[in-house]
């Protein structure tokens, strides 16, 4: 029988000033170079504007593009390599040119495909894909994202207060808010913008680390159970001593498909997959080092009374 | 069969000891799942609205009926909105409802194979065009007012009276459009190209200059204004175009244009030597006839006109267009079609129920997308688009390559985990795997899901996440071994035990992807739907089928004293 840190005995709860200091560390680290470098950039699902993927025969000059399009009055259009070296994204994301899909959201990929046509001869290029986006669309969606976000809190709240306690619903959430931080502090690390594709990457991290917490906490649940004399603190640790085989192994298979779609699964899914890798890291981290000390800290601040589970003895303890 | 996995997924596990008979049933639900789900993604015979060589045919294909979504098959997606920068609309959703129905039977004579028209909300109009890459044509189609009119063009004159007085409200308003000093030269050249008519004008316009003051005679109007071929016809030069029409937009000259009739733009320019010009028709505001009374129109080549589109009025129309004409013999009858003039015929001899419209020099496309929304009937809204997406076919493609390797490798990677760590209990995991993925896409096939991209990655996601309830089975199975327990009572206690973490955590991931659902778009359902067939198979795969696997094997190999896990 192969085993990976089976019957280990760490004391993972003592290291909780560590892990704090080392998300403090890397939020401060993310946020600091939002700081320095400018605020997250949203997709155009979200701001409106346009974008136009191309696939050129031949590498372009980009500096000729660029003054194709401002010739063309499209100033301030990004122009970005995506993959391959013929391949290239222009997007077109400013307030005035935002403004003027008020009344047809494609009249600038109209206007830009035809620009770059005359400059570079038709056949030159091919559209692979155009997005055009009206202002009031954009704003409409990123209310939805908000909402599906702090929605997806709730009901997860209402669930674990449902089938453990509000105690354990608590802890959850507030792990998974870490979660949601330190993901957004990763993405500005790696400079990924913003999009309906990232939030459903960051809704998907949510429940796998709803899913890694919970399963500590169901052990935790069994162990109060089993075991009533026991502080809570050493039920913690022990519970997730009990898991961490299968947290391993979990992870082992998860990271493996993330992995698979990182390196083979194309361009445009790539910051999904990046999120969801490092999301599969935090989402463990959180679950071991940030729901069980909340756990504790909750259990202190308000020890629950006359409860089967006496879990207030160990409260004191 | 989404009925049959739900009621499966729900089942309580039995707690006693299992016999041969639940253990029979146990497999014949496996094998009727099995069955189910390759019935369901079994390539089957469809039929499919096709149009060929322009026409429409009924054709069979046989594939396998998993829907892919735009971003994976290539097309066109839509969002359009009621534009009411022109004007306000009191009813939104109950004008959209009207155009709902237009839109749809213009795109369904489109010839588009799997077209999506649907209302979202109250205040939108969604439009899908699978395969389509023409962008611009298809919002032509699905815009166009396709709003006709037939007006007598004017024979009084009525501008050229009208001109001076407009001329002087502009220069007392001290009115200035910028390319507005360009006009003069513009104005000189066609003089030279145009002696014979600017004659004829001079002559219409003496009589009209009672109550012109001397310098109006030199404002925009008078100078870019020329008369054309026929009553009611002008010719602007194309330069001087966007300076009038900026003009004819003021309030102030709009007020001063003649009561009862309506000054409209040709549609084409007309090429005099090396002069374009626009034509600017001035025609009486009351209809003779329009587009309601349509009940057909075909597209035609003819070889003197080119394109154009023959339409044909029901009787009603025919009667009326018919006494109409014939009271207008020799004068001219302008197709106004969205505003714009197609042409201005001179009517020769009264004309019944058919008649033509001329495409100017525009291809037989045109003419056709044209008849189409003619038939289609007009928008009762001006539409506008609010978010237009369009992906190639070849992107889609690369992206099902990508997501099919990624799914490969990681199905291996998986694989290749579970049976190193679980030797034959991993097997039996790989085995339920594998029934997973077959359920799954079963599913997908079942709800009629759309499989998008995002989706794909889903899948993908859910292979490495499929197996983690069988990871706390075994885990489980492991410890209640470690704690010598036997074999049998080991996996019993294994399987009983990691329930309620395996159902609280996949219920959890459900409720969020539930709540993606509601609140995402187009993708990112597609992610949640797929999302949530995964978890219900993977539920499904690892905790019933895996058990089913073990119990097999338990009673072949009775009495085994040790697990390989």
């Amino acid at each position: 029988m192969l085993r990976l840190l089976h019957g280990t005995k760490i004391d993972f709860i003592r290291h909780w000033r560590t892990a704090v200091i080392v998300t403090v560390a890397f939020v401060a680290l993310g946020f600091g170079s939002a700081a320095m470098n400018g605020w997250y950039k949203y997709a155009i699902e979200f701001t409106g504007g346009t974008l136009l993927q191309l696939r050129f025969q031949q590498a372009p000059d980009i500096a000729r593009v660029r003054s194709t399009l401002e010739r063309a009055g499209i100033p301030g259009a990004e122009i970005a390599q995506f993959g391959s070296a013929t391949e290239y994204t222009v997007r077109a994301q400013e307030e005035a040119q935002v403004a003027a899909q008020a009344d047809g959201a494609s009249g600038v990929a109209r206007k830009i495909s035809a620009a770059l046509e005359a400059e570079f001869g038709s056949g030159a290029f091919t559209i692979e894909r155009t997005e055009a986006v009206g202002p009031r669309v954009g704003a409409e969606l990123r209310r939805g994202a908000v909402i599906a976000v702090l929605f997806s809190f709730l009901v997860t709240l209402a669930y674990l207060a449902w089938r453990f306690e509000w105690r354990f619903g608590v802890a959850a959430v507030i792990a998974t808010a870490h979660d949601i931080i330190a993901t957004l502090a990763f993405m500005k690390l790696l400079d990924l913008e913003i999009s309906l594709t990232a939030i459903a990457a960051l809704l998907t991290v949510i429940g796998y680390s709803l899913n890694d917490t919970i399963i500590i906490f169901d052990r935790v649940r069994e162990n109060l159970r089993r075991n009533r004399r026991e502080p809570l603190y050493d039920t913690l640790n022990r519970s997730v001593n009990e898991t961490l085989p299968r947290s391993i192994l979990t992870h082992a298979t998860t990271i493996a498909a993330t992995m698979a779609l990182l390196v083979l699964g194309g361009e445009v899914i790539r910051p999904f997959a990046w999120i969801m890798t490092f999301g599969i890291f935090t989402g463990t981290f959180s679950s071991i080092y940030v729901a069980s000390p909340i756990l504790l800290w909750v259990e202190s601040r308000w020890p629950r009374q006359g409860d089967a589970r006496v879990a207030a003895q160990s409260a004191r303890a | 069969v989404c009925r049959v996995l739900f009621e499966v997924s729900q089942a309580p596990f039995p707690q006693a000891f299992v016999g041969m008979q639940t253990l029979k049933s146990r497999v014949l639900v496996i094998v009727a799942l099995v069955a189910m789900s390759g019935w369901a993604l079994f390539p089957r015979t469809e039929v499919v609205r096709v149009k060929r060589d322009g026409v429409f045919v009924l054709d069979t294909v046989k594939r396998v009926p998993l829907k892919r979504g735009l971003d994976l098959q290539g097309g066109m997606h839509l969002t359009l909105e009621v534009d009411q920068s022109k004007q306000a609309v009191a009813d939104v959703s109950d004008a959209l409802d009207r155009a709902l129905k237009v839109v749809r039977t213009r795109i369904d004579e489109f010839g588009v194979a799997e077209p999506v028209v649907q209302k979202v909300g109250t205040d939108r109009i969604i439009v899908e065009l699978p395969g389509i890459s023409d962008q611009q044509r298809a919002e032509e189609v699905v815009q166009k007012a396709a709003f006709l009119r037939f007006q007598i063009t004017d024979e009084s004159q009525a501008l050229e009276k009208a001109i001076p007085r407009i001329d002087g409200i502009i220069k007392a308003k001290g009115i200035t459009v910028a390319a507005a000093p360009a006009s003069t030269d513009t104005a000189s050249a066609a003089a030279c190209g145009l002696t014979a008519l600017m004659q004829r004008a001079d002559s219409a316009a003496a009589p009209a200059g009672d109550s012109a003051a001397p310098t109006a005679s030199e404002g925009p109007f008078r100078r870019a204004i020329l008369p054309g071929q026929m009553p009611g016809q002008y010719l602007v030069a194309s330069r001087d175009y966007a300076t009038i029409e900026a003009l004819l937009q003021r309030p102030e000259v709009q007020e001063a244009l003649p009561p009862g009739k309506d000054v409209r733009w040709g549609v084409d320019s007309i090429l005099n030597g090396t002069d374009a010009y626009r034509a600017l028709y001035v025609l009486d505001s009351r209809a003779i006839i329009d587009g309601t009374y349509l009940v057909n129109a075909t597209p035609a080549q003819d070889p003197l006109e080119g394109a154009k589109v023959d339409f044909q009025f029901n009787n009603e129309g025919g009667r009326r267009f018919r006494s109409e004409t014939g009271r207008h013999i020799g004068d001219n009858m302008a197709i106004v079609l969205d505003d714009k003039v197609m042409s201005a015929p001179t009517i020769q001899s009264a004309i019944g129920a058919r008649g033509q419209i001329t495409m100017g020099g525009r291809d037989l496309q045109a003419a056709q997308d044209l008849a189409l929304v003619l038939r289609a009937g007009a928008l009762p809204v001006p539409l506008k688009v609010a978010d237009g997406r369009q992906i190639s076919a070849t992107l889609g493609e690369d992206s099902i390559d990508a997501g099919i390797r990624a799914a490969v490798v990681a199905v291996v990677a998986v694989v290749l985990i579970m049976v190193v760590y679980y030797r034959f209990s991993g097997l039996l995991a790989v085995g339920a795997l594998a029934l997973y993925v077959l359920f799954t896409l079963a599913t997908l096939a079942g709800f009629d899901a759309v499989l998008t991209l995002p989706g794909l990655a889903g899948f993908v996601l859910s292979i490495g996440i499929a197996v983690d309830a069988n990871v706390l089975i075994f885990e489980r199975i492991r410890e209640e071994l470690d704690h010598g327990k036997a074999v049998r009572t080991a996996v019993e206690e294994g399987f009983k035990h990691a329930m309620s973490a395996i159902i609280d955590s996949n219920v959890s991931t459900i409720l969020t992807a539930a709540v993606l659902y509601q609140y995402g778009s187009g993708p990112v359902k597609g992610f949640a739907v797929t999302l949530v067939a995964g978890i219900v198979a993977s539920m499904v795969s690892s905790i019933f089928v895996t058990k089913t696997f073990f119990l097999v094997w338990l009673q072949r190999a009775r009495g085994q004293q040790t697990l390989s896990i």
